[in-house]
């Protein structure tokens, strides 16, 4: 088909009903009888999904049923660290770790008796008991999805789908039926801030472009997605990429735009196949290009790819790199809605910003404000890792508690003994927050007076077994390494920082050391240009404000509370603690450890290479 | 950036086939003059080659008829681009904050040991590149490490030395 209208667009989402009914948990029948849903995110392709995908096709060649069942590869689920993952509709039942090895069981059993292969249902970590029902598992209960509504329930490679679930609506209501005014005037209602960090309100920043005078605006969308920890664009690009390619043409016909770029790095190779695939697709039948669903309007969309450099996600830097230039910040004003690339008027924002805006569109700015709290509406993705039983992706309305992430969606600390010590909220420029500011809601404003930021969405959960300054040491190395070098508070500062803390950590550190960082930390602040060495000492200032006692320790006693900082361990074993249940002997990689049964494990400090592989599978603490 | 006058010429290395220079030339003769087409060559020529060795970048800078000066400054900015010859394997060991907590930096330090080089450089015998990455965006799956183009999940010290060995 080429070049649609928007009745065609209304035929194929008819068309594709009972496949979305059925996604819905309706009953199936004939062709439409049953879906199966597999994961093929990077995460779970790394653990072989495509195999699983393969054999299950080849199995259900084998047993004729391929008129019945459909098996669908879909983007990210969010719950990665399960992967492969597969659901299956109509039932909406949830299997986690396939295995090539499963398939002939999962078609006989599942497909053809309809009875659920039990041993590869989710396990609740807590109560140990199988959950088959996706709705049911509360990592999934719990979350609300705006940014992430069609994850694992397309095709992400099929523009079809897409439109059948509602897609490119939004994108036609905005060219038919709205002026620039209207559009704009609708994101302002919805009250949207961007979601790549800082959280400005994107409807303002549309508009101030608006208002820009210039015959050539540009549209930009940041997929650098440089904060680690973090990958909600990933995801976003690899599930449901037109998503983004629907808001990108909403907010160029709102400035009156006609040519845009998404900024993705090299490393996300499937999210700009993905990307690249959408829009073509979109050219193709003409939602994209020139009279785009005949309504006069011409929008070109391109990727350029990053070629590695933190800064480049920070705007100004953003745009130079695409102009072929070393990415490094400049000083605003002008900013880049009166001059921007090329100098040429331009907005840009973040993946997970693009993914909200058809649906508000389309729904309306009341009904995303609805959702929320005061100063921020609607629902954040957050990238829930670390030390933590469910580890992936949660999108919550804001206002959800930082306990109820933790605790609730993602179930809490995976080893019982173990504590919970720190959230870490922001990446490079955020901050960690302890146990007694757990009840912090997520909200802009909250996470900030608890001494971090929502910055990208990155949450990064610690047990007692994470080192503080150790933390502290590696932002510090982060920030100091992707400095451009620009300004010399932030490269010489930065460096300066870094030394103390490896100092420090080394056990070499004095207690004017921690005065220094502090009077480092706030030269830096003050005297750089971006946001990159603004933000960096972040980590370094909030781990001192609640962590104060584990740098003393580090200085004065010369010990590591948290036994992870290497040079300040003896590895010995504390022959009262040691239960003599040798996990340590069997694990040591170059037989350092003598045990016996019923005797104490001791080390040999010579043979020792302080991997610390004995200290992690000790279960008592004995080695120190 | 003082780097091209740090650097005495030096004549093209024996692995650039001059097939590899005719593909540089097609390339940089495709995007002459175009605006912002400076990265998406040097990515090319860089997948062309292996890595970008400074009389390549002059070679280049040249058919591009932009300032060496140019092309030098780009690719000493971005981490993606390397001026030393690379191993057969790329090995690469994200450092992203999901990653380092669940342990891979021990993952990382194996490797040095196992493979008895810093991290950035490549083995005498060719065979492996050792590098660290910021975030692969697969923190759902940490720790992991990247070996050529297959992302390995949730890889811990003691499984890695088995991982990297199974590339020839
Ligand atoms: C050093 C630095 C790195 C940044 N990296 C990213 C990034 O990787 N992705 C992103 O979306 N925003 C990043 N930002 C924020 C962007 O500059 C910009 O504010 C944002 O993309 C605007 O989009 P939004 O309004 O939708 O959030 C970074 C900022 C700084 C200072
Ligand atoms: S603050 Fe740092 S990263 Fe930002 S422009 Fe200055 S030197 Fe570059
Ligand atoms: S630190 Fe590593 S090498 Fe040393 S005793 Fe423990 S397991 Fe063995
Ligand atoms: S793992 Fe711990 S308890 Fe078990 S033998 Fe070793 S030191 Fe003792
Ligand atoms: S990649 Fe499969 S759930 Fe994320
Ligand atoms: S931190 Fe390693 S993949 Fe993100």
């Amino acid at each position: 088909m080429s070049h649609i209208s928007i009745s065609d667009l209304g035929e194929i989402q008819q068309r594709s009903e009972r496949a979305q009914a059925l996604r819905h948990g309706q009953p199936g029948v004939g062709s439409q009888r049953m879906h199966l849903l597999i994961c093929g995110g990077t995460g779970c392709q790394a653990a072989g999904s495509l195999a699983v995908m393969n054999a299950l096709r080849a199995e259900i060649a084998k047993q004729g049923l391929e008129e019945e069942i459909a098996v669908v590869e879909t983007g990210c689920n969010g719950f990665c660290a399960l992967g492969p993952v597969m659901v299956t509709y109509p039932e909406g039942i949830f299997y986690v770790n396939l295995e090539e090895s499963d398939v002939a069981e999962l078609v006989e059993s599942h497909c053809k008796n309809g009875e659920p292969v039990e041993r590869l249902l989710y396990k609740d970590p807590s109560t140990k008991k199988r959950i088959p029902h996706m709705r049911d598992i509360p990592f999934f209960a719990l979350q609300r999805l705006i940014a992430l509504k069609n994850r694992s329930m397309l095709d992400a490679e099929s523009i079809d789908e897409y439109i059948g679930r509602g897609g490119y609506q939004g994108m036609a209501k905005a060219l038919k039926e709205m002026s620039p005014e209207d559009i704009v005037a609708e994101v302002k209602k919805s009250g949207l801030r961007g979601r790549g960090g800082a959280g400005f309100p994107t409807g303002l920043k549309w508009e101030f472009c608006q208002k820009a005078v210039g015959d050539t605006k540009y549209v930009l969308c940041n997929a650098d997605e440089g904060d680690p920890g973090a990958f909600m664009d990933r995801s976003i690009l690899e599930a449901d990429p037109h998503s983004v390619v629907e808001g990108m043409v909403i907010a160029a016909k709102a400035i009156g735009s006609h040519h845009g770029y998404v900024y993705c790095r090299a490393e996300y190779p499937l999210a700009v196949h993905r990307l690249q695939l959408a829009i073509d697709q979109a050219k193709q039948y003409g939602l994209l290009g020139e009279n785009i669903l005949d309504t006069g309007f011409d929008f070109d969309l391109r990727i350029y790819q990053g070629a590695g450099a933190f800064v480049c996600g920070e705007e100004t830097a953003l745009m130079r790199s695409i102009e072929g230039k070393r990415g490094m910040p400049r000083p605003r004003p002008p900013f880049p809605a009166q001059a921007g690339l090329w100098n040429k008027p331009t907005i840009l924002n973040n993946v997970e910003t693009w993914a909200n805006i058809a649906q508000i569109i389309t729904n309306g700015g009341d009904w995303y404000a609805s959702i929320g709290t005061e100063g921020s509406k609607g629902t954040k993705v957050f990238a829930l890792t670390g030390h933590v039983n469910n580890i992936g992706l949660v999108e919550v309305p804001m206002g959800t508690p930082l306990r109820t992430i933790i605790y609730e969606i993602g179930e809490g600390i995976p080893k019982k003994h173990r504590k919970f010590k720190a959230v870490q909220l922001g990446g490079p420029s955020g901050g960690c927050i302890p146990e007694e500011h757990l009840d912090t809601l997520c909200d802009y404003e909250d996470i900030a007076k608890a001494g971090a930021i929502m910055g990208s969405g990155g949450m990064i959960v610690m047990d007692d077994s994470t080192c503080m300054v150790d933390m502290a040491r590696f932002f510090m190395e982060f920030v100091q390494d992707e400095s451009c070098g620009k300004c010399t508070p932030c490269r010489e500062g930065t460096r300066r920082m870094l030394q103390i803390l490896e100092k420090i950590t080394e056990g070499k550190g004095v207690p004017e050391d921690i005065d220094t960082l502090e009077e480092l930390a706030e030269m830096i602040q003050q005297g750089s240009l971006c946001g990159l060495g603004q933000t960096g000492p972040n980590p370094v200032l909030s781990t001192l404000r609640y962590f104060r006692d584990e740098y003393m320790a580090h200085v004065v006693d010369k010990k590591c509370p948290a036994r992870s900082c290497v040079a300040l361990l003896e590895f010995k074993v504390d022959v009262d603690k040691c239960k003599q249940c040798g996990l340590c002997f069997k694990n040591c990689p170059v037989d350092a450890i003598s045990w016996k049964k019923k005797e104490p494990a001791s080390i040999d400090l010579d043979k020792c290479i302080k991997c610390k592989t004995c200290l992690d599978n000790c279960k008592y603490d004995a080695i120190y | 950036m003082s780097l091209a006058h740090d650097l005495t010429p030096v004549s093209m290395p024996e692995d650039v086939t001059p097939e590899m220079l005719a593909g540089i030339d097609e390339i940089c003769a495709a995007n002459r003059g175009k605006p912002g087409a400076l990265i998406p060559v040097l990515q090319k020529c860089q997948e062309l080659v292996g890595y970008l060795p400074v009389p390549v970048q002059e070679h280049i800078a040249d058919k591009l008829g932009v300032p060496g000066q140019e092309v030098f400054g780009v690719t000493t900015f971005y981490s993606f681009f390397s001026m030393k010859p690379r191993g057969r394997h790329t090995i690469r060991v994200c450092m992203g904050t999901a990653c380092y907590v669940r342990g891979g930096k021990e993952v990382l330090e194996r490797l040095e040991r196992h493979l008895n080089i810093p991290v950035d450089t490549t083995t005498e015998d060719r065979r492996f590149t050792l590098e660290q990455v910021r975030c692969l965006g697969a923190c759902g799956v940490a720790p992991v490490v990247v070996a050529d183009q297959d992302t390995h999940r949730k890889v811990m010290a003691d499984k890695i030395v088995d991982l990297v060995e199974s590339y020839e």
